[in-house]
């Protein structure tokens, strides 16, 4: 009987320097486990994700995008991560008209604190686009 | 007497608003007439594809290819002009990024046929058929084109030497191009010309200021003020994210910009920079203790005015943008 190979997406994170990035520390000083699969990008603050970012992560290779922000209200910028939330809900339409499933592009929050919920949103993610499979473009 | 530079244009996929901006030079067409030999135009003149074949490579100076490519005619005819022409130009916004044509790339072609020929209530088509391949008629067979499985710009099948926007390019453009090539000073290969750099925002006289949008609208809801920005009014207009040099009619004439220029110089990704610039001046009201769900349906319902976000920020680049169309299709 052949080994069937799990099927092991590349995920693309841009997190927030103030905020998730320092959640993603926390998970790493609480010595947690997580999925490997993260390449994650750090930004001064979710406002700076660019549209252009997601679809040229796709377009590399990536076969899903997660962004992480502060949580409202605590922006180190103020209203950084919600120009980020609402181009992200405008770029999700998009991607669906595209064929590009929702689960390959979500937005999230992480406080600085939260290295739990870090860990979890990453399982997650890696988990539903490995159900999903390799993105596919027509290049 | 020196031999005049040979001009030709031709389309391909196209729904002939190029042909008709090169005769809206107008007056104009008569220096071109002077300073080129215009020998090459199956819209305006009756010169047949094989008079073009048995020319020698490269006799044509500068060819104005417009249209996408949506058959394999049309590629074929991309290849022979490539061939007997010093200078492709892809020539407006079809042959630059796929236009309308490429909207077509939202869907499969079979899904597109049948729409047309079958679940279509303007068609009266009892026996099903959908055109295609050879057909026998009393005076010989008939061969249709065989559609492409997507549309593509012109530079995805061949190499290409300038790109002049627009849907159709602006006739002082075409002018200033024609000049330009005159006078022996187009800029490097690959540049687009015929246009500017900037946005058209760069173009429009309209005042602007901060700009905080409450709901978007759309251009049958209402009428815009004459002198206020319509992004500020709520319409999608495109300006802020679509290449200048067409003189902004559009916004004159009350009407947002759609896009046809494509966008600016060291823009990607005319739709991505669409709704970077939205994402930044839609303003949902006060969040404060909101939920993140109150906030993010919030968002949402300020969404749901536009049906078809991606339709409308490709409608001219969809061949070029970086998805290029519905994936796994
Ligand atoms: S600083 Fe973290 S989202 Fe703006």
């Amino acid at each position: 009987m052949k080994d069937t190979v799990r099927f092991e997406p590349k995920i693309i994170g841009f997190l927030c320097h103030w905020c998730s990035y320092a959640g993603a520390d926390k998970a790493g000083g609480i010595q947690g486990s997580y999925p490997h699969n993260v390449k994650i990008i750090r930004l001064m603050c979710s406002g700076r994700v660019d549209p252009l970012f997601v679809l040229s992560a796709f377009e590399k290779g990536a076969d899903g995008v997660i962004i992480l922000a502060c949580h409202h209200g605590d922006c180190h910028y103020k209203e950084g991560n919600c120009r980020a939330l609402q181009r992200h809900s405008m770029l999700s339409l998009m991607l669906a008209q595209l064929g590009i499933e929702k689960e390959r592009c979500r937005l999230d929050y992480v406080s600085a604190g939260e290295g739990e919920k870090f860990k979890r949103l990453i399982s997650e993610m890696v988990e539903s686009v490995s159900i999903l499979g390799a993105l596919q473009l027509n290049l | 007497m020196k031999q005049k530079p040979k001009l030709a244009v031709y389309w391909a996929a196209s729904c002939g608003g190029c042909e008709i901006a090169v005769v809206n030079l107008h007056e104009k067409l008569l220096d071109v007439d002077a300073a080129m030999d215009f020998m090459f135009c199956p819209c305006l003149m009756d010169t047949k594809k094989k008079d073009i074949e048995s020319l020698p490579d490269r006799a044509i100076a500068i060819t104005l290819f417009n249209g996408a490519l949506r058959t394999e005619e049309n590629i074929e005819m991309a290849h022979l002009m490539r061939k007997k022409s010093q200078l492709l130009v892809a020539f407006g916004s079809c042959a630059k990024g796929g236009c309308i044509p490429a909207l077509a790339n939202f869907t499969k072609n079979n899904e597109l046929l049948h729409s047309i020929y079958i679940d279509n209530h303007s068609v009266d088509n009892p026996a099903g058929i959908i055109p295609s391949g050879t057909t026998a008629f009393p005076e010989g067979d008939m061969q249709l084109t065989p559609l492409l499985e997507r549309v593509k710009h012109l530079a995805q099948e061949v190499e290409v030497d300038y790109y002049i926007p627009g849907c159709p390019p602006e006739p002082h453009q075409i002018w200033n191009v024609i000049e330009t090539f005159l006078a022996g000073e187009l800029p490097s290969k690959g540049s687009t010309i015929g246009c500017g750099t900037l946005t058209v925002c760069d173009d429009c006289d309209r005042t602007k200021e901060e700009k905080r949008i409450t709901a978007f609208r759309r251009n049958y809801e209402f009428y815009p003020e004459p002198e206020v920005c319509l992004l500020e009014q709520g319409l999608l207009c495109m300006g802020i994210a679509t290449r200048n040099g067409c003189g902004a009619p559009c916004t004159k004439a009350n009407m947002p910009c759609t896009g046809c220029y494509g966008a600016p110089e060291g823009v990607g990704d005319q739709g991505a920079k669409m709704v970077a610039a939205l994402g930044s001046v839609m303003d949902i009201g006060d969040t404060a203790g909101l939920s993140e769900e109150v906030i993010s349906e919030r968002v949402n319902a300020f969404l749901t005015t536009i049906p078809d976000y991606s339709g409308l920020f490709y409608k001219y680049t969809l061949a070029s943008s970086i998805l290029g169309g519905r994936v796994g299709r």
